[in-house]
Parts: structure tokens; sequence; C-alpha cells
């Protein structure tokens, strides 16, 4: 018995040593060669393949594929590397499978459409994935939305944008605020307003956390954009006025006798250069602002704030 | 069902879980509670859609599995320890034989499939906190996983009653994938002409039809399906069960046991 224990203990202890030092191995093997890149992972791009293949458990894979698509876009907005060769495959792959997940339309388009670094970049092939999920899902208005939005905010194209918005308010159910929107995008699409009643929207009819996060940081970059239109105009006045720029945000506050220093959404004071231009102190708080940034300013990541 | 072949299934049943194969709930459990927790940290709103989908998925797989896995050496494994013999030495008919068997097996599969369904169900409370009207439809999802299993266990019966355990498991496995694919042999069948037309639509029919009894990725969206689907599906899965076993039994009442 004795003899029989002794081994029991040897086994287990060589079982757990062997295992533990294998573990350590391979992460060291890990640092050392060089990393599987998604490039090289996706054997399969073409859709009808992986979905002959999946053996009819296509929702199963689907969702794999849709993770792929999170962890590749993350991993690329993380590393900062912004190509995004793999993303448009990976999120026609998912829907392909799985005609019907919405999230990957939603979000799918999200990551496409912007530009770099905060998206790929690839509008059209936003544009392709939402008119395939409209085409598969007819009865939701929100893919008319997302559609619409992004004619509206990537491509400036407001009478499309109008358009679509109009075709989504007349689906059954549809929120009413899409009727206002498509009136309003039709008539002042350049306004701060209509950008701002488009995200206010967005806002208001998500319960996804995502969304409302990233909702909540447009309209803070609106407010900062339409802060130094404003305060930029305030300082071509001045500077016809006086035949100089204001020395400071204080004076030219003094000079149109606002109650104060006007400042960002955070609370900091805005910034004058000694050319007259308008700057917000820390750019890297707004990830979608298009004024007010530092010259040779190179925007990072985007960072969400989640207070609301 | 005679009292033959009641005992004759729940000596299978016995003999099943004897072999450890209710220990694959527990890789099960694993990978669900697994998936459950760490979706949600790593993708973007389909952590439900994930539990349905991947709690399905296994329940079939795993079934499937041990469907074929144990379906196959039903037959052989008696023939091979030589009991068979003192089975059918007593009052026991060889269809009676075969029949309980595959109740034996079908019993195991639901057993199974029940315990899985309720940690499918578990999952599914873990993620949405609550479970809504829609959720009854995975109840529909595991009523056609089960209907599957009835037909491959039916099948992994006729190739073991015929062929070594390799053989039939090779045979049974390519059934199952090429009855994944039944609706795309209609299409192609439709393609050709002539005698090939007829043939190949002949064998369509003839491969059993797993895609109609996959309605996973419809349950995890709660699209509602038909009484008339349900009771077809039945309907179908009854009468090929059927035929698979009268073959299983007309071989084996001929087979030479010497």
């Amino acid at each position: 018995m004795n003899g029989r224990r002794s081994i029991t203990a040897i086994a287990g202890t060589c079982l757990v040593v062997s295992m533990i030092s294998s573990m350590l191995l391979l992460r060291h093997i890990d640092d050392i060669r060089p990393h599987a890149r998604l490039e090289d992972a996706l054997y399969i791009s073409s859709p009808k393949i992986v979905k002959r293949a999946s053996l009819g458990f296509d929702g199963l894979m689907a969702c794999i594929y849709w993770t792929r698509a999170v962890q590749y876009f993350g991993q690329r907005l993380v590393d900062r590397s912004y190509t995004y060769n793999e993303l448009a495959p990976l999120l026609e792959i998912t829907t392909a499978l799985d005609p019907h997940l919405i999230p990957a339309y939603q979000f799918g388009a999200s990551f496409l459409a912007p530009r770099p670094p905060m998206g790929a970049g690839q509008p059209d092939r936003a544009i392709h994935l939402m008119e395939y999920g409209i085409a598969h899902n007819p009865e939701n208005w929100r893919l008319y939305y997302d559609l619409g939005f992004v004619y509206f905010t990537e491509l400036k194209d407001y009478k499309r944008a109008s358009q679509i918005f109009e075709e989504g308010s007349q689906i059954p159910h549809a929120h009413p605020f899409l009727k206002i929107i498509a009136a309003q995008t039709a008539e002042h699409a350049r306004d701060f307003n209509t950008a701002r009643m488009l995200w206010t929207a967005t806002l208001q009819s998500s319960t996804q956390r995502d969304i409302r996060e990233n909702a909540l940081e447009h309209l803070r970059a609106i407010k900062v954009d339409e802060d130094i239109t404003n305060l930029e105009a305030a300082v071509t006045n001045f500077s016809a006025r006086n035949g100089r720029p204001p020395s400071s945000i204080a004076e030219l506050a003094g000079a149109e006798h606002w109650p104060g220093v006007p400042v960002d959404p955070d609370g900091n004071p805005y910034q004058l250069t000694s050319d007259g231009r308008v700057l917000i102190e820390h750019p890297d708080d707004f990830s979608f602002i298009s004024k007010g940034l530092p010259p040779g300013y190179t925007p990072g990541p985007a960072r969400f704030h989640t207070h609301e | 069902m005679n009292a033959r072949i009641a005992h004759i299934a729940s000596n299978t049943f016995r003999e099943a879980v004897r072999d450890r194969v209710l220990y694959n709930l527990i890789a099960f459990a694993l990978l669900l509670s697994g998936a459950a927790i760490l979706i949600g940290q790593i993708s973007i709103e389909i952590e439900k859609l994930v539990v349905i989908n991947l709690g399905l998925t296994a329940v079939s797989l795993f079934g499937v599995v041990i469907a074929i896995f144990i379906g196959i050496g039903l037959v052989s494994k008696e023939i091979e320890k030589r009991t068979l013999y003192t089975v059918l030495s007593r009052p026991v008919r060889r269809w009676e034989f075969i029949v309980g068997k595959f109740f034996g097996l079908a019993g195991t599969l639901a057993v199974n499939t029940f315990f899985m369904a309720v940690g499918v169900f578990a999952a599914l409370f873990y993620v949405a906190h609550r479970f809504s009207k829609p959720d009854a439809l995975i109840l529909v999802a595991l009523y056609f996983i089960i209907l599957e299993f009835l037909i491959i266990c039916s099948l992994a019966l006729l190739f073991s009653s015929f062929s070594s355990p390799l053989l039939s498991a090779v045979f049974a496995f390519s059934l199952f994938v090429i009855g994944s694919f039944a609706d795309d042999l209609r299409g192609f069948a439709r393609l050709t002409h002539g005698v090939t037309r007829w043939l190949a639509t002949g064998a369509a029919y003839l491969v059993p039809n797993f895609s109609t009894l996959n309605v996973i990725s419809a349950v995890a969206h709660e699209q509602s399906l038909s009484f008339q689907l349900i009771l077809q599906n039945t309907l179908y899965a009854v009468f090929y069960t059927v035929m698979a076993l009268s073959g299983a039994v007309l071989i084996f009442e001929r087979r030479d046991l010497k």
C-alpha cells in the first residue's frame, strides 16, 4: 500500500510540474515567435464555404465570426495599426452565416464607416453591409436609421440620408423621430442642431451601453465644435473692431460681456493662441472633435466616458 | 411495449450509464458556463444568442457522437462478448433485441438531453436574468434534436447489424454529414436531367434530412415555428426511424451468428 501511495504521489507531482512547465514554456515560445495575424488565420474568406462547412450550425458560427470581428477591430485599435483589411470579410461572413444578427450590422457599420483611427474608413463597405441587412430584415427600422447615419456623417450625402430616414419612417412601428430627422436632414443638414438631434435620438433610442457611450461622446464633440465655431467668429469680430486679436480668452469674454470664461464640456477653459485660433485644453478627452485641435495633433484610440 | 423489449432497453440504458456516457455532461456544463462568462467580456450584444446557439449545438453534437459511438457497438459488442447467444437462447426474438437496444439508446440520449437542457436554461437565466415567453421555443428545438437522435440511433443500429464497428461509424457519420446537406442535394438534383435527375432526386430524398430538424438559429432569433412543422417533422422522424429499424431487423433476422 505504501509503495502504491508513493507512486501516486510521484505521478501526481510529475503531472502538476510538467503541466505548469509546459504552460510556462509555451508563454516563452509565444514571446519569441511572431504572433499569428488574423490575415493568416482567416483561412476561408468565402461566406458560402464557411456556411456549408458549419453543417447547419451556422448560428453558432456567426457568433464566433462576430466575436472575431470585434476582437480584430479592438486589437487593431489598441495596437494603433489602422489597417482593417479583414474587417469587411469577417462581417460579411458573419452576416452571411446569420443574416438576422442585428448587432453585426449596427456595430459593423460603425466599425467600417468612420475614418481612421476611429474606424476602417470604408463607408462603401459599411453601406453594402447595411443594405444586405435591410434586404434580410426589411422590418427593422433601426437599420435604415444606421444606414442614413453613414450617409450623413461619413459621406455628407444629406439628400440620400434624408431619403433613407424617410424610407425607414414608413416601416410599421418605426420610431416617430425618424420622420422628424428625415425632414430636418433635408432642410438643415449642415446645422450643428441636426447632428445633435441625430446623436440625441441614438442616445435615447438605444439600450445598448456601447452605442449610448458612443452617442454621448459625439454629443460632447458637437458641443466643442459648435463652441469653437462661435468663439472663432467672436475672435474675428474682435479683431475687426480692435485691429488685433484678443490677447486671451478672458479679454474676449470681457469684450463680449459673457458671464465668464467659456469652458468645454469638462469645465476646462478654451485656449486662445497668439494668432487668434481657439484650442481645446485636453484634445484626448474628445475623440470625435474636428475643431480646436493643436497643430500636428495625432488622435489616439477613442476614449469613452461612461457617466451620462 | 412488450416486457422483453423493455428489459433489453433498460439493460442498454444501464450499460451506457456504466460506460460513463453521462460524464459528457460535465464537459457540457464547463463549456456552457465558460462561454456564458467569456462571451460577455469579449463580444458585443450576443450573450444570449451564444448561450442558445452554443448550448443547442453542443446538445446536438454531443448526442450525435454518443448515438453513433454507442449505437455502432450495440450489436457487435454483444456478438464479440458472446452475450448475444445467452440473450437469444431465451425466449427473445431477434427483432425484439434490435428494438430493445434502440429504445435503450434513445432513452439514454433523452436523459442526457434533459440534463443538458437544464444546463442551457440555467446558463440562459445567468446571462438574461429572466426568462421570456419566446424562450419556450428552445423546447421545440430540443424536441427536434431528440428526433434527430432517433434517426441517428436507428441508422447506427442498421449499420451495426451487418458491418464492423469502425465501418458502421464511418457510414453513420457520413450519413449525418450528407443529411446536413440534404437541401443542397435536392438543389443539385434539380440541375441534372433524365435518368441522372431521377437517381439524384431519389438519393436526395433517401438520405435523412437533418437540415429540416435544425431550427437552432431560428429559435435563437425568437422566430416562431408553426405547429405544422412540428407535426410533420415528428412524422418524418418516426417514418425514417421505423424504416431504418425495419432494415436493421431484416438484416439481423437473416444474419448467420454462428
